[in-house]
């Protein structure tokens, strides 16, 4: 509500000073001069959630130290028409030459109507699918392949679990939560074939009372190690802990809500991200529309081992880890089986974290229990 | 933990549910009561729930006492009332309208004063074990009642009884029923309304406390997903009358736990219907007890909706 106000100040302070604005404005859009620059980050949640927004806003924080750079946030904005508003205001009154929209939403068609809009000024979503062919030059992408961070978790999760049943609270069935979910489960069949993972869908990024529903319902049903998708883990973290469950954590280190039930957790580095972009804005280089990385490229780090890792869990973590830091592992690799019981990947073919077809992933591997719509 | 219950997991997530989720609903709906029963809408108290449990979590976090939290909840709660209460008693102002605004003000400040809140863990309230009982723990963490939800129900009672048969309530039916009669009578109906309008920005501070001290047990700018516009709808469903305030907001809470617990049994497809129940079973009640020959049954007559 608070946004909207401030929107439509801005709205009109923006109209009444379009004119002047105009002429003095530091449309940065040629790289050369760019030196010095303001930088946008939008969040959808607020951005000390424990969570996703948390995550992006340490990012940012780390530029905040680089001279020349100067920083501009807004929280809470949601993922509509309002995203817009935010950007606008940001390109025409504190003079953003590259924005950073940070949630899945914002990019179609928000984004990708503003980048038309404004071509000189660069925009850069996270976790979008930049397409060369179809979308403007000055948008871009990138994200980190947090999956095989998800698939470390399940090896945790997998040596811990009693039941040899997970959970996992996920908010909506896109690419990145599905791909999470399945490397989860094939990180804990490392461990044991045996093992199932229990998927809830809330529906929405940020549901208190949902997400607390979600996680006392897998408990009843017998899953002992937790783990989510949502973009604020805490409540997961604390009802969990609270009904003596394992944890692995998301998006940021929950160790300190629960250090005694958390296993591990797959957390983004976006620190690294923003500061090669900071670093090639102010050398005058193009940025680089299509960016991913992962563990090895230190976009995406896991929590230090919690206590009730035992010391075989340890081994093959780290194990895999080290494997991983080589680049080329693949988690998703055939003969694979969706849970319908249709086969996904054939036999012999393997997806490294690189591949593409990893971010239109619409399938829950065998051994999920839930359904994508 | 125990193994497998299965299908038993529903019906036990329902009453689960019930139990935990229920409690705001409770908290709100009864204030919403007091307050129209003496004829004054309060739609405001989405942004007094939310205040609440900014104020609690905050004054928990500070102090490390629960109890400290939910009485500073309970005075910020009485002081958007009695503002509430205050604007409305001057002539021509609409309290809908008020009401409405006070939401966008108590949500915005709460927003504003509680974000360095949202990081740390604040103590939870304690809760009873009544499933001591039984050696199934998920039975046992069904039946974690919290002492909230039992003083909810003990008030659904007090003020069931006191609406028929105490001078107080008495003096609020009057004014919600005819401004006219209650001056006849020597009240002025202003300081009761602004009475009980702070009565019930208290409860649904109350309410709120509940949110962020127990269950989720956790303050952000997410915390509250309208269970404070939920609950003022729920008095028209409950017909103005406490015990019906606390059935409703049971069978809201447990509708709210069928759609996880369905999805956790393995009944996975189409969730999103699943958890649009509670909403559709408020609207089929609704339907199915309305009439268009009559008037709402039990609603007090000073209200500027039946007006």
């Amino acid at each position: 509500m608070t946004t909207k106000l401030l929107i439509s100040r801005r709205k009109l302070l923006q109209t009444s000073a379009a004119g002047a604005a105009l002429g003095f404005l530091p449309y940065s859009g040629s790289v050369q001069a760019a030196t010095s620059a303001t930088v946008g980050f939008i969040y959808v949640g607020p951005k000390d959630d424990y969570g996703y927004n948390q995550s992006h806003a340490e990012g940012a924080a780390a530029l905040k130290d680089i001279a020349g750079i100067k920083v501009v946030e807004e929280e809470n904005v949601p993922e509509t028409v309002d995203v817009q508003k935010t950007m606008e205001s940001m390109i025409n009154l504190d003079g953003a030459s590259l924005i950073f929209p940070t949630s899945f939403g914002y990019f179609d068609p928000h984004m990708l109507a503003m980048a038309a809009k404004y071509p000189k000024v660069q925009f850069r979503h996270c976790g979008g699918l930049w397409n060369k062919d179809k979308n403007p030059m000055n948008a871009g992408s990138y994200f980190g392949y947090i999956g095989m961070g998800q698939y470390l978790n399940g090896i945790a999760a997998g040596h811990a679990t009693k039941s040899k049943k997970l959970g996992f609270v996920a908010a909506k069935p896109i690419p990145q939560v599905l791909l999470n979910i399945n490397s989860f489960l094939l990180g804990a069949r490392a461990v044991d074939p045996t093992i199932t993972v229990q998927v809830i869908f809330t529906g929405e990024w940020s549901l208190a009372v949902k997400e607390a529903e979600a996680t006392n319902a897998l408990i009843d049903q017998g899953a002992d190690v937790i783990t989510c998708h949502v973009d604020s883990p805490k409540v997961v973290v604390q009802t969990a802990a609270g009904r003596g469950a394992f944890i692995c954590g998301y998006h940021a280190n929950q160790s300190p809500l629960a250090p005694d039930k958390y296993l591990t957790g797959a957390e983004w580095a976006w620190g690294t991200v923003y500061k090669m972009f900071i670093d090639k804005l102010q050398k005058g280089e193009p940025l680089p529309n299509f960016t991913r990385g992962g563990l090895a490229e230190g976009f995406v780090k896991m929590s230090p081992l919690g206590p009730g890792v035992n010391a075989e869990g340890r081994k093959q973590f780290e194990a895999t880890l080290a494997e991983m830091m080589k680049g080329g592992f693949s988690v998703i690799k055939g003969p694979l089986k969706d849970n319908k019981g249709k086969e996904v990947v054939a036999a012999g073919k393997a997806y490294p974290e690189t591949a593409i077809e990893l971010e239109s992933m619409d399938y829950l591997v065998d051994g999920v229990i839930g359904s994508t719509s | 933990m125990a193994g497998e219950i299965g299908l038993w997991g529903v019906p036990l997530a329902i009453l689960g549910g019930a139990i935990r989720v229920s409690t705001p609903f409770i908290f709100v709906s009864l204030g919403e009561t007091i307050t129209e029963r003496s004829g004054r809408i309060n739609l405001g108290l989405e942004g007094t729930l939310v205040f609440g449990a900014m104020t609690a979590y905050g004054v928990a976090v500070e102090t490390g006492s629960t109890w400290l939290g939910l009485l500073a909840a309970a005075l910020s709660g009485i002081c958007f009332g009695l503002f509430h209460g205050w604007i409305c008693k001057f002539p021509k102002v609409n309290d809908i309208a008020i009401g409405i605004a006070m939401m966008l003000f108590g949500t915005g400040l709460a927003f504003f004063f509680g974000k360095p809140f949202i990081k740390p863990s604040a103590p939870h309230l304690p809760a009873i074990a009544f499933g001591f009982w039984s050696t199934i723990p998920q039975v046992q963490a069904a039946l974690d009642v919290n002492v909230l939800f039992l003083i909810g129900a003990a008030l659904s009672v007090l003020l069931w009884w006191a609406f028929k048969n105490t001078r107080a309530g008495l003096i609020i039916r009057v004014v919600g029923d005819s401004s006219d009669a209650a001056r006849a009578m020597g009240i002025n109906p202003n300081s009761v309304r602004l009475l009980a309008t702070g009565v019930g920005g208290a409860f649904a501070a109350i309410g709120g406390a509940y949110l962020s001290l127990y269950y989720p047990g956790s303050w952000n700018e997410r915390i509250s997903s309208g269970q404070g516009l939920m609950a003022v709808a729920l008095v028209i469903f409950a017909r103005w009358n406490p015990l019906g305030c606390f059935a409703a907001a049971l069978l809201f809470g447990g509708a709210g736990a069928l759609g996880p617990s369905l999805q956790s049994v393995g009944v996975t497809q189409g969730y999103y219907l699943f958890y649009a129940t509670p909403y559709v079973l408020t609207l089929a009640i609704m339907i199915a007890t309305s009439s268009p020959g009559r008037s709402l049954a039990g609603a007090p007559g000073e209200l500027s909706i039946t007006k």
